[in-house]
């Protein structure tokens, strides 16, 4: 019973700390919204420009990657499972497995990156500003839109790595394990992002 | 795990109602998903993938667009009704999504009637 009276002591709100991510993800969702409407809109002016862009990026990395994140996706569900179920090591390990697609993705990210700065593809530098507007425009869109998503993969894995030391440190449990459903959270609206991008980016020509 | 139940359940009629003890920790919560269930999202995800790489190989004219968007949302709906759990979750949490999704539709489509009729 002693038990039982401490628990509202505590006072933590399952439902209020998941509604109070969700409320985040929405932001999230409205910040990379902006800038897909900012794709839609500039590709119904340069469509040729945009056909021809798609041409250039690699459809094998992209659809790794996809596969990667989906997959690392699979993992951190997975994980909650194992959590619940009191599976510490099998949890731990899952989380681990989606840390290294994170690394795996951004490894991909860096290649195709670099062979776009090999042909002088460099935001902001006088090559890509003297494009046609059409090119610029989506060679812009391209890196601002990945890079930033990019962004979100690093924080993701972050944050990923931060919940396995409380799972570690058995301050996240089989019982109170909503930390990690936000963090997995997080991960899946990472995920998402990713399952527009690539097709609007990579398959287009 | 119990007892917590046993003491959510003299309190729910009181402060809860049909709800069953919300606030008390997760042990009410719905069932973890099975690993197999997940799975099969998974494979359901990748087979989606290799419609949208194999559908872009084909020219269907203005078609492309629609479908790849199709597609793309039917895996945002899996990702979003299992992995993210949003199936299992209370209606005020599927509300705020619903709405959220629904205020990106119309600026999207607003967006779309004004460059749709500008340029």
């Amino acid at each position: 019973m002693a038990e039982a009276h401490a628990a509202p002591m505590v006072h933590k709100d399952y439902h209020a700390a998941k509604m109070g991510m969700w409320l985040f993800l929405f932001t999230e969702i409205l910040l990379f919204g902006g800038l897909f409407l900012l794709y839609a809109s500039y590709r119904a002016k340069y469509p040729q420009a945009f056909h021809a862009g798609g041409q250039t990026l690699d459809v094998f990395i992209g659809g790794l990657n996809t596969v990667v994140l989906i997959t690392s996706s699979l993992t951190v569900a997975l994980s909650i499972t194992a959590l619940r179920r009191g599976e510490l090591v099998r949890c731990l390990w899952l989380l681990a497995f989606t840390v290294a697609c994170a690394g795996a993705f951004m490894v991909n990210k860096t290649i195709e990156w670099s062979a776009k700065f090999h042909h002088g593809l460099i935001p902001g530098s006088e090559h890509m500003l003297q494009l046609p507007q059409g090119q610029s425009v989506f060679y812009g869109l391209y890196f601002a839109m990945t890079g930033l998503h990019g962004v979100h993969v690093v924080i993701g894995a972050s944050v990923l790595v931060w919940v396995m030391l409380l799972i570690k440190k058995g301050k996240v449990t089989g019982g109170d394990y909503v930390v990690l459903e936000n963090a997995g959270l997080y991960w899946h609206i990472v995920d998402l992002v990713w399952i527009y991008l690539f097709p609007l980016f990579y398959l287009i020509s | 795990m119990t007892d917590t139940n046993a003491t959510t359940m003299h309190d729910a009629p009181a402060t809860h109602g049909a709800s069953h003890g919300e606030g008390h920790g997760a042990d009410h919560e719905h069932a973890p998903l099975s690993y197999r269930f997940l799975l099969f999202i998974w494979i359901g995800l990748m087979c989606l993938t290799v419609i949208t790489v194999g559908v872009a190989q084909i020219d269907l004219g203005f078609m492309n667009i629609i479908v790849a968007m199709g597609v793309a949302s039917l895996k945002a709906a899996l990702v979003i009704f299992f992995f993210m759990h949003l199936k299992y979750e209370n209606w005020i949490i599927k509300g705020m999504v619903l709405t959220a999704f629904i205020i990106l539709a119309i600026a999207i489509g607003l967006t779309f009637v004004d460059v749709g009729y500008r340029y």
